[in-house]
């Protein structure tokens, strides 16, 4: 293990450590801390300018309720569920599918077809963005959910495949292969032999996609206007908008806004961390 | 799903089995294929295209040949964004050791160590809209806190988002907080398969410190390393959300990159110019390229040795 284990050094040394950690994590985590802080505060505190003070007073729960009872944000949010939970599990299923086809069978051209969908995972959007905004308002789809669900799910689809079709190389493939002895239909392997031993894989993406599509803004400011269809990245502009200099409910707003990801990143935090590492270790 | 097997029972059985094993892959392939093609390639190919016309967006397009990029050579404010391209590129790459320091920080065996790591990584997990907003207050001249610890120790106060040399450097520091957070949990992971005897084998040597670490450690990182480099070079291009969510570009449009200074020529109250703005994509997209063959390139070396 390196760095050398902090048991096997002095005590003094082991108990300066174990001060130490708390202390970064709380200098580290600063900024979300003063948010959270902002965010239960009276707004006199902000004209008295007591900002970065103890708060004078709780105000979370009023505050928090202008968020919820007072706002567009509940719309936001649910739009925000309704756009990321059906492209999850498109792209999801998608991969699947081209993840085992290009990790299982050997045919010309396999690998060109691997790297396009890489390849088109690292492009910038911006490249997209013309063409994808008009095919969207060709499609009537513009200001819409579905627009930005068949978008996401296409694009998403790219990096699912290069992370599905990796962790099925690596799958014991004579599992496959006795089953094909076998007589077993090629769609029935997929279904019985390798889906089942995917599970981990799909948990991973699952949360990963999740938090990127959650997070996304771009694409939702490109592809939608207003808050009938925009997710709560775009929305929580309009919002800071509409109580400018309100430092207290934007953040409120901001961390409703942040929260879903990061209560996703700790229930699945192993398949989280599982999926984002995918690579670094051999 | 539904429909591969359906098709798969209803055709000729005999035939169906002959060819089992050319027909299968394409069915698989096939939604998955053309969904990328139809939303990700084609688009990519009609940008190209497109960079070659004046366009508004809503008439006919115009056909002007070169003329999108001849006009780019003159454009101090493109030449803005590529200068901030570059910063964004360098300086994004300091996630890497700062992740790496973290990770080493990080990496011991005490009571509450794992709820510390996932804590650590919590910057990455929010949405960069959010973190964007929270940044420039910080950054804030009235009350942001950067200007509170100036003012302490009484060396007046710096209005960073609102200078234009130091924007582009502010913003990054905001975007190198979720990045480090990213390169920390690599290395972490990657300092859990670091072979234990040889570390031990490098101790008895006489090997410690800042020595074990180059010459033993970092080589047995590699992977992460490359991983690292790829999704911070990838951040550094993509770099949008915290433009537009904290200087919208300004002062001056002094903090644009080539990615926000597309959005604005195409899409925003400076007018749709939409062949102009494809135009700018082009050239990130081909700066973009180089790294992307680069990838591509070590993946297939990977390749080769595979299966």
């Amino acid at each position: 293990m390196f760095p050398r284990p902090i048991e096997k050094s002095s005590p003094a040394w082991a108990a300066t450590y174990q001060a130490l950690v708390p202390m970064a994590l709380i200098l580290w985590l600063l900024p979300l801390i003063a948010v959270a802080v902002f965010s239960i505060k009276p707004d006199v505190d902000f004209t008295t300018g007591n900002y970065w003070g103890w708060p004078s007073a709780f105000k979370g729960f009023e505050n928090y309720g202008k968020v919820f009872f007072a706002s567009d944000m509940p719309r936001y949010l649910l739009n925000s569920v309704l756009i990321t939970v059906p492209t999850v599990i498109g792209a999801v299923a998608l991969s699947c599918m081209t993840g085992f086809a290009l990790g299982v069978y050997k045919f010309r051209g396999n690998l060109l077809l691997f790297f396009m969908f890489v390849a088109g995972n690292f492009v910038p959007f911006q490249i997209l963005m013309v063409p994808v905004r008009d095919l969207t308002l060709d499609m009537g789809l513009y200001n819409t959910k579905l627009g930005l669900v068949l978008f996401h799910v296409a694009f998403q689809t790219g990096f699912c495949t290069l992370f599905m079709r990796n962790f099925i190389r690596a799958l014991p493939f004579e599992l496959i292969e006795a089953a094909r002895v076998e007589g077993v239909a090629e769609w029935r392997i997929f279904w019985f032999v390798v889906l089942p031993l995917m599970k981990p894989a799909i948990a991973a993406l699952s949360v990963l996609i999740f938090t990127f599509i959650w997070n996304d803004y771009f694409w939702a400011v490109v592809l939608t206007q207003g808050a009938e269809s925009q997710p709560v990245t775009a929305g929580i502009t309009s919002f800071n908008a509409q109580y400018r200099a309100a430092y207290h409910l934007m953040s409120a707003g901001s961390i409703v806004a942040a929260l879903p990801p990061v209560a996703m990143f700790f229930l699945m935090q192993r398949h989280f961390i599982a999926g984002l590492t995918l690579g670094a270790v051999k | 799903m539904a429909d591969i097997t359906t098709s798969l029972n209803e055709a000729p059985p005999g035939w169906i089995r002959r060819n089992r094993q050319t027909l299968a892959p394409v069915l698989f392939l096939l939604p998955g294929v053309l969904f990328f093609l139809f939303y990700v390639i084609f688009p990519i190919l009609q940008s190209f295209n497109l960079s070659f016309y004046r366009w508004d967006g809503l008439g006919e397009p115009v056909y002007v040949g070169m003329e999108n990029y001849a006009e780019l050579l003159d454009d101090r404010a493109f030449e803005v964004s590529m200068w901030n391209n570059a910063k964004w590129l360098l300086l994004y790459l300091l996630a890497i050791p700062a992740g790496l320091g973290i990770a080493l920080f990080l990496n011991q065996n005490v009571v509450g160590i794992r709820l510390y790591k996932s804590l650590f990584f919590f910057p990455f997990v929010i949405s960069q809209v959010v973190v964007g907003l929270v940044f420039s207050w910080f950054y804030d001249p009235t009350f942001g806190f950067l200007n509170q610890i100036l003012g302490f120790f009484g060396l007046g106060t710096l209005n960073v988002l609102g200078d234009p040399t130091l924007v582009t450097y502010g913003i990054i520091v905001a975007g190198l907080w979720p990045q480090t957070a990213y390169c920390m949990i690599l290395y972490l992971t990657g300092l859990n398969a670091v072979d234990p005897e040889q570390v031990e084998a490098a101790r008895l040597d006489g090997a410690k410190g800042f020595k074990m670490l180059w010459y033993v450690i970092i080589p047995q990182l590699r992977p992460a390393t490359f991983i690292a480099f790829v999704v911070t070079i990838i951040g550094a291009l993509r770099s949008f959300d915290l433009i537009s969510i904290m200087t919208n570009g300004g002062p001056f449009g002094s903090s644009r990159v080539l990615s926000f200074y597309m959005f604005e020529k195409a899409l925003s109250e400076y007018g749709f110019r939409m062949g102009y703005g494809a135009a700018i994509a082009v050239v990130l997209f081909l700066i973009m390229l180089l790294f992307i063959a680069y990838f591509l390139w070590s993946m297939y070396q990977e390749e080769k040795g595979g299966r």
